[in-house]
């Protein structure tokens, strides 16, 4: 066991040498025209060598350190600590969520300015994420394209404001129906996949996305993108310095305060604040009625659910249809608040990110994937002084998080329901 | 009620239902027996609509069912349990019952959403429902549990109850005593009896535990090797030269 054990260490650790070695241990440099390979300094060698040794110490006493960190207590007590009543805990719930909220809405007055662009982005990260906690944490769907309706939707809106001049409320549920349409779509072909033949072909339809935004120059300008996207209004109101569009006024000037332009980016975090808030609860409710059952019904056992009479392509299509809608309402904010918006945005790493936000925050629970939607947003911005390594420090939080709490930040919890007895 | 006449079954050269014919009447308990591997399940299958029998036709209530989408059979009112358990673990009890209630719920979305006095009416209906069938199964107490965590007879009540929520015209019941101990197979041999007395339900039942076909089915059919062997009623099974043979072998 011993000499097995030893020898796995050891063989990590010369694994780990023969990967960072040739990528950190030499060096192209250019002298004159030709490009000379030159070893690094001893500082950057000697710096491999001890990964080299951790790897293998770590390794060595792989079973003792996991041990240690499962001892450590969990910082998230399990519900079951004391059984409050059902009801009771359901209202306290309730207070409390309702209190973040309205903590929400004045929180940006007292703030910076950047905070509050990055609570935008937090809030379109959430209204993503619980769109896809539909499909795959619900429906059991695993759609790694999600990224194309996000797409979608700004791409909706980026266009028809370019081509029509159409407005940011106006847009809103144009570019959302539009996701959902081609979430319809998407729905389609792949009714009868599960599991990996859906993520691979869902992979491809997100490609298939970007590819055709990249290429289609003449309506989308490809990789250049769209730019000149308007802000979105209040009544008529515009939050510019000076009124752009005839007919509108300009905030400012009604309300009679100076202008700033703090006001655009605190006005886009509270449209966006109330879309998220408004994606939660609609979805909130749908996890309450036969549909939301119908999803889950279909992730535990397709084969019980069609024999009560459930209709797979009902279920299926809905579930994608209803995550697409959300992430085209994101994806109207996202241009809006951008500015411009190229296929850049929407590579497959933000599928990524938003699957991991789901998985993260725990299938199915809302609240979860809420809480992880901040953490997966905020915590490479906190990591900004560490540069380069700070997307190092985001993937051992996660494979931590993964040890620790697999099951997710907050697992889903079952809706309880009284029932009175039946004579 | 339910007609099966000559339903033929092949997967490639294997014939594994060949010419076999049922009929149910209404307010009947009808066996299907047989050694394993005989076609039973393969049967029930076809009739449910998870296999397209390749000949052969399917009548139920005079309307011609075979190669119907599984989910559009369970509607007319045929439900099935499984041979292996089936519930949707991770959800509740009751869940497990008010999924089951699907098509009898106001699933229109807008309704859903806005809670409308309609949409709540038939919401508490499927509810009262799901809480009176709990009862009737002995569930009731549990009903907010995860349906994985139950004992493995309380999944299987749980099952026929969520079949009931439905309400089915015919239940078909494959292998329901599988693993279960005597005393709850005689409490599954009242609850069966009790649903065609009281419910008005038809069974067909697929089963190995011969006490509990001989004491409950109005007629049994034997199937061996996809061919059908032998009908009739208890009494004339027990005494029929062919069964004894293909179930004791010959002397």
């Amino acid at each position: 066991m011993a000499a097995n054990n030893f020898r796995h260490a050891l063989f990590c650790a010369i694994i780990t040498l023969i990967i960072s070695y040739p990528i950190i241990g030499f060096n192209l440099e250019a002298q004159g025209i030709n490009v000379m390979l030159t070893g690094a300094d001893t500082g950057t060698v000697v710096m491999v060598l001890l990964a080299a040794v951790m790897v293998f110490l770590f390794q060595l006493f792989r079973e003792q350190i996991m041990g240690a960190l499962r001892s450590v207590p969990n910082p998230l007590p399990q519900s079951s600590k004391e059984p409050m009543a059902e009801n009771r805990r359901a209202k306290i719930e309730s207070w409390v969520l309702t209190g973040i909220v309205i903590l929400a809405l004045f929180w940006p007055f007292f703030v910076s300015r950047g905070s509050v662009d990055l609570a935008t982005l937090v809030l379109i990260y959430v209204m993503l994420a619980l769109g896809l906690n539909v499909v795959v944490g619900l429906a059991g769907l695993l759609d790694l394209g999600y990224v194309a309706f996000y797409a979608v939707g700004a791409y909706t809106f980026a266009l028809l404001s370019q081509y029509t001049g159409i407005s940011f409320w106006l847009a809103l549920p144009i570019g959302a129906l539009l996701a959902a349409l081609f979430g319809l779509v998407l729905g389609f072909p792949v009714l009868r996949l599960r599991g990996d033949y859906l993520a691979i072909v869902t992979l491809g339809f997100g490609e298939i996305i970007r590819i055709l935004l990249n290429n289609w120059t003449t309506l989308t300008g490809g990789p250049n993108g769209i730019g000149g996207i308007p802000d979105p209004t209040l009544f008529g109101m515009e939050f510019g310095r000076r009124v752009k569009e005839e007919g509108n006024t300009s905030f400012h000037e009604t309300f009679g305060i100076a202008y700033s332009g703090e006001h655009k980016v605190i006005f886009l975090y509270l449209i966006a604040l109330v879309l998220a808030v408004f994606t939660a609860l609609v979805i909130r409710r749908f996890m309450r009625m036969p549909v939301g059952r119908a999803w889950e019904a279909l992730r535990e056992d397709e084969i019980a659910a069609r024999s009560l009479g459930l209709s797979r392509t009902a279920v299926k299509l809905s579930a994608f249809t209803i995550g697409a809608f959300f992430a085209g309402f994101a994806g109207t904010v996202f241009a809006s608040k951008q500015g411009f918006i190229s296929p850049e945005s929407f590579v497959f790493l933000e599928s990524a990110i938003i699957l991991a936000i789901v998985v993260l925050g725990g299938m199915g629970s809302q609240i979860g994937v809420v809480l992880a939607a901040i953490a997966v947003t905020i915590l490479p911005e906190l990591a900004r002084e560490f540069s380069e390594y700070r997307m190092l420090i985001f993937g051992a939080a996660m494979v931590l998080m993964m040890v620790w709490r697999p099951q997710g930040l907050m697992p889903m919890r079952r809706i309880h329901i009284e029932l009175k007895k039946q004579e | 009620m339910l007609e099966v006449q000559n339903l033929s079954m092949r997967f490639g050269g294997l014939l594994a239902v060949d010419e076999v014919s049922l009929d149910i009447q209404e307010h009947e308990i009808v066996s299907i027996i047989g050694p394993n591997g005989a076609g039973k399940t393969t049967v029930f299958n076809c009739m449910s609509g998870f296999y397209k029998p390749t000949g052969g036709k399917i009548l139920f209530e005079g309307k011609e069912v075979q190669g119907k989408p599984d989910y559009k059979i369970s509607r007319l009112g045929m439900v099935r349990t499984f041979q292996h358990v089936r519930l949707f673990s991770q959800m509740t009890v009751v869940e497990n019952l008010l999924v089951a209630q699907h098509r009898h719920l106001n699933t229109n979305l807008i309704s859903g959403l806005i809670k409308t006095p309609n949409y709540r009416t038939k919401e508490q209906k499927s509810l009262d429902r799901a809480a009176y069938w709990l009862d009737r199964v002995g569930l009731l107490d549990l009903a907010n549990r995860e349906a994985g965590n139950l004992a493995y007879g309380q999944q299987r009540r749980l099952e026929i109850a969520r079949c009931m929520v439905t309400e089915p015209k015919l239940l078909m019941l494959d292998e329901p005593a599988a693993g279960l101990n005597p005393a709850e197979t005689k409490e599954l041999n009242q609850l069966i009896v009790s649903l065609k007395e009281d419910y008005n339900v038809s069974v067909v039942l697929i089963e190995h535990d011969m006490s509990l076909v001989m004491d409950i089915s109005d007629r049994i059919n034997v199937i061996n090797q996809g061919r059908p062997l032998a009908s009739g009623t208890p009494e004339e099974i027990r005494q029929n030269d062919d069964v004894i043979k293909a179930y004791l072998g010959e002397a």
